[in-house]
């Protein structure tokens, strides 16, 4: 089992680009330790702000870095991050187009027992509604690397949501297909970046997921596969801009969609894979997701189980479907 | 030397024109900002088409972004655009002339609009400015009522934490928001206490006076290890006459003809007392 949380994985790429470019700056709201962001702090002090418990100020600081020249990444928990300075986000960062990455950590129910309050069940939605503004859900560590190191050569702003505790690995160092904003299909297994490479299959569904959620939407296609079903997976970690055209094919050469995402019911993935392929190949789509309500108590793993947020529950889901 | 004092009540006159012709904006303020303004621009900041994208040029964001209509005329008075285009345009169906700050326009740095965004967004400009050792100053120009925001304190706190010294903070301090009294809506006397009390260099000036705006600004100049905010007394609908003067009403009142012509003329006649001074 890996034992690197895709935010450590954020730390490592940016501590290695940060020995040569001395324009990226991290920026955290009394939240390097939780975003495992203190080696940054401490290797690269002169790159390093911080701004108290203070999200709004963090992410209008990062704004006015960014607008004068540097490239600011501003970490702090997803459920405040997303909310408390979502004006900010709307503003300085998306409307104002400044070169500002924010990161949510913890994202999800990563912080289980803590309740609500500590949630971000509402980010993708809230971020995905802002003109301008990305949303990366990145899935494993690997794939967080790659993100982070397209996302230093680009200057738009951006949000980024990852989870507290270590994901197991769904790629490789010698596999990882990554190619900006266009998601990763998993047929039989095997992972492409490239849609042409399966635009002649044919499944009998389509599992879309993002973040956490990828893993076990893999490990479900491997169960159906068990009970001689196929099914296209599509590691949709670029939620926004949507790879339309990839959802599309999927959809297209399916008999059913399922989405899964660690989110609410509305807004999120499944609601934007629901109107493409509603306008452009209209099929059942079913959205897995967490309900509009307080999340049960207890551990990612243990909410996750409850609401059949896992690869039982989402090939019980397809298998239902077909 | 121009007669700065004889612009400021010129580029009212473009401001009254503006909101006369789009029937909206928010000419109290704009009144009461627009010495601010000329002063920062005409006397203090090295800001102009020929050195928009100099690294080394200072900053401004217009966190009061209300008061665009000012902000325009003083922009077209440095050459940005065309005053012509801006009056024409105001808030049109399609313009680019918004009726809040937009940095799509050549010479604004920020989108602006919601209130206490500005400072917080400065301190991080004046942070990049240190980092990179740049001598540039970073200016920004709030309201009063803008200060119930917390917001804002959270980039007073910043400011003193990282000892900006390249940082200015103005206030409009004209006592008045769309409610009325900023005293009775939430009051923010005494300010210079509260501000000092977050580590800042205070300065209190008559905000509609250009020679008293420009020695606090070159004494902010002077001021090392902690930022300096300016407490702009203005008047609200400053140039106005009897009209327009400390009402609230006039926050984003438009004028009728009557007043237009009212208006036009008191600043017409300050503008000429001015130029005989």
């Amino acid at each position: 089992m890996n034992k690197i949380p895709n935010r450590q994985a954020i730390c490592d790429v940016l501590m290695e680009e940060a020995k040569t470019d001395k324009d990226i700056v991290v920026l955290c709201s009394d939240s390097r330790g939780s975003a495992s962001l203190a080696p940054f702090a401490a290797a690269f002090p002169e790159q390093f702000v911080e701004v108290g418990i203070a999200e709004q100020n963090l992410v209008s600081i990062s704004a006015g870095l960014a607008k004068c020249g540097k490239k600011a990444f501003a970490a702090s928990p997803a459920c405040f991050l997303s909310t408390r300075s979502y004006e900010q986000a709307k503003i300085d960062a998306a409307y104002s187009n400044t070169n500002v990455t924010l990161i949510g950590i913890s994202g999800g129910v990563s912080y289980g027992a803590l309740g609500m309050s500590h949630h971000s069940a509402q980010d993708i939605a809230a971020m995905a509604a802002i003109p301008n503004m990305r949303v990366y859900l990145p899935s494993d560590r690997f794939q967080t690397e790659k993100l982070f190191k397209a996302l230093l050569r680009d200057e738009k702003p951006s949000y980024v949501r990852v989870g507290r505790n270590p994901v197991e690995d769904i790629y490789s160092e010698e596999s990882c297909p990554f190619e900006m904003d266009k998601a990763v299909a998993f047929v039989d297994g095997v992972p492409s970046a490239d849609t042409a490479s399966w635009a002649d299959e044919e499944f009998d569904a389509a599992i879309i997921a993002c973040g956490e959620m990828v893993r076990p939407a893999v490990e479900a296609a491997a169960l159906l596969k068990e009970q001689g079903r196929r099914a296209v997976v599509l590691d949709m970690y670029c939620v926004k801009p949507l790879d339309v055209e990839s959802v599309i094919q999927a959809a297209s050469r399916s008999k059913a969609v399922v989405t899964a995402e660690e989110h609410a019911p509305f807004g999120g993935l499944g609601s934007m894979v629901s109107q493409v392929v509603g306008a452009n190949c209209p099929k059942k789509v079913i959205n897995l997701a967490l309900p509009d309500a307080p999340v049960i108590t207890g551990t990612s793993k243990e909410v996750f189980d409850y609401y059949g947020l896992n690869a039982e529950g989402i090939a019980k889901k397809v298998m239902e479907l077909i | 030397m121009e007669n700065l004092k004889a612009k400021s009540f010129e580029l009212r006159q473009n401001v009254l024109d503006m909101i006369s012709r789009a029937k909206g904006g928010h000419i109290g303020g704009d009144f009461s900002v627009m010495d601010i303004l000329v002063t920062l621009y005409f006397k203090q900041m090295n800001i102009s088409p020929e050195n928009m994208d100099d690294e080394d040029r200072d900053r401004f964001v217009l966190s009061k972004g209300h008061s665009v209509e000012a902000y325009y005329a003083v922009l077209a008075a440095k050459g940005f655009f065309p005053i012509e285009e801006v009056i024409e345009n105001f808030s049109a169906f399609g313009s680019k002339y918004i009726g809040h700050p937009n940095n799509k326009l050549p010479g604004i740095e920020m989108n602006s609009g919601s209130l206490g965004h500005g400072l917080p967004v400065c301190v991080g400009m004046a942070l990049a400015g240190k980092m990179n050792k740049k001598d540039y100053r970073v200016y920004t120009v709030m309201g009063d009522g803008e200060l119930a925001e917390g917001s804002v304190w959270e980039g007073f706190m910043a400011g003193h934490q990282y000892k900006l010294d390249n940082l200015c903070a103005v206030v409009d301090r004209n006592r008045l928001q769309i409610s009325g009294s900023t005293e009775d809506v939430m009051g923010h006397d005494d300010l210079q206490k509260r501000i000092e009390g977050f580590g800042w260099h205070v300065i209190q000036v008559n905000g509609n006076d250009i020679e008293e705006l420009n020695a606090a600004f070159e004494e902010a100049k002077t001021v090392k290890g902690c930022p300096t905010a300016v407490i702009a007394n203005t008047i609200k609908g400053f140039g106005g006459g009897d009209v327009m003067e400390n009402k609230a009403a006039w926050h984003h009142k438009v004028p009728s003809a009557d007043e237009y012509e009212q208006i036009k003329k008191e600043l017409a006649a300050r503008k000429e007392a001015a130029l005989h001074e």
